[in-house]
């Protein structure tokens, strides 16, 4: 192995630096899950009895699946009876009562990520309500928002005020039935987004999860739906570029995205959960279902996600190109070190004609980490003049880890173009040298490599955003990719 | 005369075989030296040791930079201090843009100094100053560190970044190789403009094309792993004359 080869191990081996203890949660339902669990959420949670109807077929239909084992990772098994699917939220005397009480190094890393002072204590899980700063930045941001009347806010509260539009929308994009995990979120969800754009509107904002507030701890099972009304426009970011505080093992969100005529919906995702320590101990499994629904003339989802946390990655954020002309996007960045596993990637279905498609895939390996990009285009016979690009790139730093590729094409109709580029390649020696030679310290080198790498992805991540993602990269690159 | 460069009896070995046996060669402040040798001679070793490059062994001998240890030095710290390497092959970085990495490596050697970093209006100044010395087109400035160059532009480039980094030593391997006598012509103006009696700099070629527009002090040979012969410009003259066997003949 040569000199810069070693020295690149040696930055992998070091550890996540930004790890933290867990606290433990009071306040919890008895672990286990049965009809009587279901209605217990329900109530809680005060909703009608259409949904809680809805959310007993779901779990009927549950406990007829089979837990999947498909994709390319390992998981040790879920004792699904084990875990407690209510939790009230997390109160002052669980948490740590202010900033001082928070791991350093955690803080640090905010500091390093440029994560806002007052958004620092949420993060950390310090009580919201010791974080009064957040609460009048929230307030003037619904205010401009509910001025251009976009809806936005917890899930459970759309439940309360916008009944018909849940009733109308959920689970029509992603059935309760489509598969183990969906079914699971769908029985037993607890909080998650809700966002209504009316027609014609454009959203005056990025719509982000840091001004969420109120909605903090929604647990593992979120549970997400936008509609974007006629010609409307919508970008949301889920998420943060920080590490949360989170002691979650199993986390499975659905992600619900429906864009009628000529409605633009971009979804933007950097998630960075604990992905374990250098052993593959502890970590979030990331099992989420998210797909948009292009059901309008010309309407357009577009997904980016940065995924550099939880021990396993299994996701395919995708889009239904329903409507005459639509779009549907996905540029990815996956990031696995140490033991980390990432099987993603995304599903283009082309129903409507004219439909076109677009998949930026780059997937970094470090450390064992195994990294998969699994991908169908599917092109229905009623999809004329469909157009696909697909372009998956494979970087790999060291010698142990791995990178995969399964991209599945079905066409199925003669008129349709469909195009795949791959590459896979690893950090070179003498690219490293080069930099080196340039004065450039081998941590900036490696960080200055891989996003380039990523140049094309993090250029659509909205502009503050980017520059968050950047950071992220960096700071995970420096204590957990090298 | 100070000395820049000072190797003394060095002696290398890549993989276990020994490339450069009992070299020795002393460089100036403000001298520059050229540095010639049949392929295979270790010239191209030299320069990537000199620059720190990993995998190269020293089993005996000393190399002193300004009167300090190169040789413990890392790669980005002799940058930091001043020392430039010219890539033979300068490679790829994709998606790097190549004003960033500038920038990076300026502020690199800048911090070292306890300056601060450079106002980035003023640098996009001096770059785009130096890039019209070196015919580059204004489209460099968006695109990656010599992604999708041609020959003759990486070699620019990298003539480029020595003029913006302003290096105290410059060691140019076999920057002229490959390029048209436009190109050369661009590439002697560039290292002539970075001339100075604070600046030393070490042309590695294997031609004497390129000292006819950059005119060395001095001239060595390098035959098998040592220099074999030093002199003026005219030692170039004579080996283009005369072949590099006249001169291993001689040493042997």
């Amino acid at each position: 192995m040569s000199e810069s080869a070693k020295q690149l191990e040696s930055l992998i081996a070091r550890g996540y630096q930004h790890g933290f203890v867990t606290e433990i949660e009071a306040d919890t339902v008895p672990p286990g899950l049965d009809e009587d669990v279901v209605r217990l959420i329900s109530r809680k949670k005060g909703e009608p009895a259409f949904l809680t109807e809805w959310r007993l077929k779901a779990l009927r239909h549950w406990l007829t699946m089979k837990e999947p084992h498909w994709a390319h990772v390992k998981v040790a098994p879920i004792d699904y009876q084990a875990i407690s699917y209510y939790s009230a939220p997390k109160t002052k005397k669980d948490g740590p009562k202010s900033l001082a009480e928070v791991d350093p190094k955690l803080l640090e890393t905010y500091e390093k990520l440029g994560v806002p002072l007052h958004e620092r204590a949420r993060l950390a899980g310090v009580a919201v309500d010791a974080v009064f700063d957040s609460v009048s930045v929230a307030t003037t941001f619904k205010e401009r928002l509910a001025a251009a009347g976009v809806v936005f806010c917890p899930f459970s509260e759309a439940v309360r005020d916008h009944p018909h539009l849940i009733e109308q929308y959920l689970g029509s994009v992603v059935p309760p039935a489509d598969n183990y995990f969906a079914a699971l979120n769908s029985a037993v969800f607890t909080d998650g987004s809700f966002v209504y754009v009316p027609k014609g509107v454009r959203c005056p904002m990025e719509l982000s999860t840091y001004f969420r507030i109120n909605a903090m701890n929604t647990g593992q099972f979120e549970r997400t739906l936008i509609i974007a009304d006629v010609g409307s426009q919508v970008s949301y970011l889920e998420g943060c570029s920080a590490p949360m505080r989170d002691e979650n093992q199993l986390h499975a969100a659905v992600v619900e995205l429906i864009a009628l005529d000529e409605a633009f919906i971009k979804y933007s995702t950097v998630q960075n959960w604990y992905p374990g320590d250098a052993n593959g101990v502890g970590g979030i499994y990331n099992f989420v279902t998210k797909r948009g629904d292009c059901r309008g003339r010309s309407s357009h989802i577009s997904w980016t996600q940065v995924e550099t946390g939880s021990a396993i990655t299994w996701k395919y954020p995708s889009c239904v190109l329903r409507g005459e002309g639509s779009i549907g996007e996905f540029y990815s960045v996956a990031t696995v070190n140490h033991h980390q596993q990432a099987d993603t990637g995304t599903k283009m279905i082309h129903i409507g004609k004219d439909t076109r498609s677009t998949i930026i895939s780059k997937g970094i390996s470090a450390g064992q980490g195994q990294n998969t990009y699994r991908g169908l285009v599917k092109i229905l016979p009623s999809a004329h003049g469909a157009r696909n690009f697909t372009q998956c790139d494979s970087l790999l730093m060291g010698g142990r880890c791995g990178a995969h590729t399964f991209p599945y094409v079905e066409v199925k109709n003669p008129s349709a173009t469909v195009e795949h580029e791959a590459s896979t390649s690893k950090i070179s020696d003498d690219q490293l040298f080069y930099l080196l030679a340039r004065g450039i310290a081998q941590e900036d080198a490696v960080n200055m490599i891989v996003s380039g790498f990523c140049k094309t992805v993090f250029k659509e991540l909205p502009m503050e955003f980017a520059v968050e993602a950047q950071a992220l990269l960096a700071v995970s690159l420096e204590g957990a990719v090298g | 005369m100070t000395s820049m460069l000072s190797i003394h009896d060095l002696h290398v070995t890549v993989g276990g075989k020994e490339i450069l046996n009992g070299l020795s060669l002393e460089v100036g402040t403000g001298e520059v030296h050229a540095i010639m040798g049949p392929n295979g001679s270790g010239k191209s070793t030299l320069a990537y040791l000199l620059a720190g490059r990993p995998g190269y062994e020293v089993t005996a001998g000393t190399v002193r930079y300004e009167g300090r240890d190169l040789l413990t030095l890392a790669p980005e710290e002799r940058a930091r201090a001043g020392l430039f390497l010219g890539f033979q092959y300068p490679v790829e970085i994709p998606g790097v843009n190549n004003v960033y990495l500038l920038k990076a490596a300026v502020n690199a050697a800048r911090q070292l100094r306890g300056l601060p970093e450079v106002d980035a209006f003023e640098f996009l100044g001096l770059v785009r100053e130096k890039m019209k010395l070196m015919h580059m087109e204004d489209s460099f400035l968006s695109r990656g560190v010599n992604e999708g160059f041609s020959g003759g532009e990486k070699k620019r480039n990298e003539i480029l970044q020595m003029l913006v980094l302003e290096p105290r030593l410059a060691i140019l391997d076999e920057t002229d190789s490959g390029l048209d006598i436009d190109a050369l012509k661009v590439v002697a103006a560039g290292v002539n403009s970075q001339r100075s009696p604070q600046s030393s700099c070490v042309l590695v070629t294997h031609y004497q094309r390129l000292l006819e527009y950059v005119v060395p002090d001095f001239v060595h040979v390098l035959v098998r792993g040592r220099i074999a012969k030093s002199g003026d410009r005219t030692l170039a003259l004579e080996l283009e004359r005369r072949g590099y066997d006249w001169v291993a003949g001689e040493a042997a």
